[in-house]
């Protein structure tokens, strides 16, 4: 079977679920070989194999001090080491903006045809022509689009929480290869000058999270009921652009058009009104639970339950309830 | 210091927005506007440009006919002068191929700074910087959310700042350099009347694929290097139960979601 190949998206040897996910969804299109770029594979290698990877093509350290550029460069250097582009049936790369941006000087490189933020990816009919078929979600949500790549190996950048991730048992050791890549002049132009970590919330990542609740303008700058609930349900925060530009929530948390595009099994939505910009950011959610001070407000239009009312009042009763039923 | 940046004219998303019987975006049914994303970028161009003597900002799009009118916001705005590349052999052109097309169109003016949007805001594949760069043999640096020039012309050094999920990063390049910036960058102005005005001087030049020495087979929906096989336009959510809360609101909503198996 053709190799896929999955770039491992990771923070210093910790395998992100995102990666997990391209990897099951890899074994429905050939074998999933994981492309591991960076320090901390010894700590990485245990979850690579859980989750199917039967090769591993490491790339060093070096690569990380610089962007995009040279990422993009390490993957076109593993595709030559994998038997070349013609002898693999997709590369998948998770759909971060510095992913969509690796895939693009990639697909330039290679001349491959790209495919962004899909949310299947599955394998063609043998009968129409085989290869990788892909579903994206298009105008907050309006339309499914079902795409296949016609030129190339297929690179598919994918969204999270497009499958649930199937380890695999009983796979046993990847085979490991170690590609030397030098970075090109151009790509050591640019250089991360500092890396300031954001403070850790111990909530679950927002991109990743099974559920998610935020709060808007309602919430008037005080998140503490939205906070609250969200724990109760062991979800992640998000925030309206509204809360973001007044300052009230940071911009990593902001959902939406210019924020991050979730799709988690709930969401909440706490004193947001749900301007189309807000929308596009949520909208595809499996269920929709909308709390506003506003009848009027578009977001019952979306909401598969709604409660007009005072989320100051309605979360903290939500909140105690959710306690009670744990017991 | 001479900066480019490119811009997109899409249909407005308040508008119902849908695709064409060949599977491009409908860009005829609905009224189209600058993205408002690219906004952002021209605006940190007119800061840029501001503050140092002698500088010129150039408004490049690929576009039918209709998207003069986001080189015209642009103008308003402050810019100095606009590119305008029209043919109708454009048309499904993929993000491939506008890169390439805008490549050309760069390619034919002088410049130390590129300026984007941080996505579109129709496709929203937030690809064509990158391929851009890639196209122009540049350094990129993206998302940025400040923009910082120490010098002016090549050589000078571009410094930004990126929010990501963990980490921010400063990330620092040397001009020429390709940028694109988010929305938080700055709040883009709105023109006056003064620049309403100026705007009808301004130069517009228009070109075609042939001026830039591309092949109608390299662009257009036949050229593409992805088909879309089917599009299926989903049917709106219904809205589900509202209920007023009574003093049990924060109770209803828990029994929904236990119901729904939810927590």
């Amino acid at each position: 079977m053709a190799q896929v190949l999955v770039l491992v998206d990771h923070l210093d040897g910790v395998v992100r679920r995102t990666t997990a996910e391209l990897l099951t969804l890899a074994a429905r299109i050939g074998e999933p070989a994981a492309v591991y770029v960076g320090p901390g594979y010894e700590s990485a290698a245990g979850s690579l194999a859980e989750f199917g990877a039967t090769t591993v093509y490491t790339v060093d350290g070096s690569v990380e001090d610089y962007l995009v550029l040279a990422k993009a460069e390490a993957l076109a250097a593993v595709v030559e080491a994998a038997g070349g582009a013609g002898s693999l049936a997709a590369v998948l790369i998770p759909s971060s903006a510095e992913g969509k941006e690796v895939a693009a000087r990639l697909a330039v490189k290679l001349g491959s045809g790209l495919i962004t933020d899909a949310i299947d990816v599955r394998a063609g009919d043998p009968g129409t022509g085989g290869g990788v078929v892909t579903t994206q979600s298009a105008f907050a949500g309006g339309f499914a689009v079902d795409a296949t790549v016609v030129t190339g190996l297929p690179i598919v950048t994918v969204k999270a929480n497009a499958v649930e991730p199937r380890p695999v048992p009983g796979g046993g050791e990847p085979t490991v290869t170690a590609v030397p890549v030098t970075p090109s002049e151009l790509a050591t132009k640019v250089r991360v000058v500092e890396r300031k970590p954001k403070a850790k919330s111990g909530r679950p990542d927002l991109s990743e999270a099974a559920i998610v609740v935020s709060g808007g303008r309602g919430t008037n700058g005080d998140f503490s009921a939205v906070e609250a609930f969200a724990d109760a349900v062991g979800a992640a925060v998000g925030a309206s652009r509204a809360a973001v530009d007044s300052g009230w929530y940071p911009h990593s948390n902001q959902v939406g058009q210019t924020g991050k595009q979730v799709s988690p099994q709930l969401y909440v939505a706490c004193g947001i009104s749900g301007a189309i910009q807000h929308r596009a950011g949520m909208q595809t959610s499996k269920t929709i639970v909308a709390v506003n001070k506003d009848p009027e407000a578009p977001i019952f239009e979306l909401a598969d339950f709604g409660v007009v009312g005072d989320l100051f009042t309605v979360l903290p009763q939500a909140t105690a309830e959710v306690a009670k039923r744990k017991g | 210091m001479k900066i480019v940046v490119c811009v997109k004219h899409v249909p407005d998303a308040q508008g119902d927005r849908r695709f064409a019987e060949d599977g491009t975006v409908d860009r005829a049914g609905v009224d189209g506007l600058l993205s408002e994303l690219d906004e952002y970028a021209v605006e940190e161009a007119l800061k840029v440009a501001q503050a140092r003597d002698g500088s010129t900002v150039t408004v490049v799009t690929v576009g039918p006919v209709a998207a003069s009118d986001a080189i015209r916001k642009a103008l308003q705005m402050g810019a100095d002068a606009g590119v305008h590349v029209v043919d109708d052999a454009l048309h499904g052109s993929d993000a491939f191929a506008t890169s390439l097309v805008l490549a050309k169109a760069v390619g034919t003016l002088e410049y130390d700074l590129v300026l984007t949007g941080m996505a579109s805001t129709d496709a929203g594949m937030s690809v064509v910087p990158a391929m851009l760069a890639e196209r122009l043999g540049l350094p990129q640096v993206t998302f940025a959310g400040s923009l910082e020039i120490d010098g002016d012309g090549p050589g000078a050094t571009v410094t930004v700042e990126r929010d990501g999920d963990v980490y921010t990063e400063v990330v620092e390049s040397e001009l020429p350099a390709l940028v694109s910036v988010t929305d938080q960058i700055n709040e883009p102005r709105y023109p006056s009347f003064k620049g309403i005005m100026a705007a009808k001087k301004k130069p517009v030049t228009t070109l075609s694929l042939a001026d830039l020495g591309v092949c109608a087979d390299e662009v257009g929906l036949a050229a593409a290097w992805t088909r879309v096989a089917e599009v299926v336009r989903r049917p709106p959510r219904q809205a589900g139960t509202v209920v007023t809360d009574e003093g049990d609101g924060g109770a209803r909503l828990v029994e929904f979601l236990a119901g729904a198996k939810l927590v």
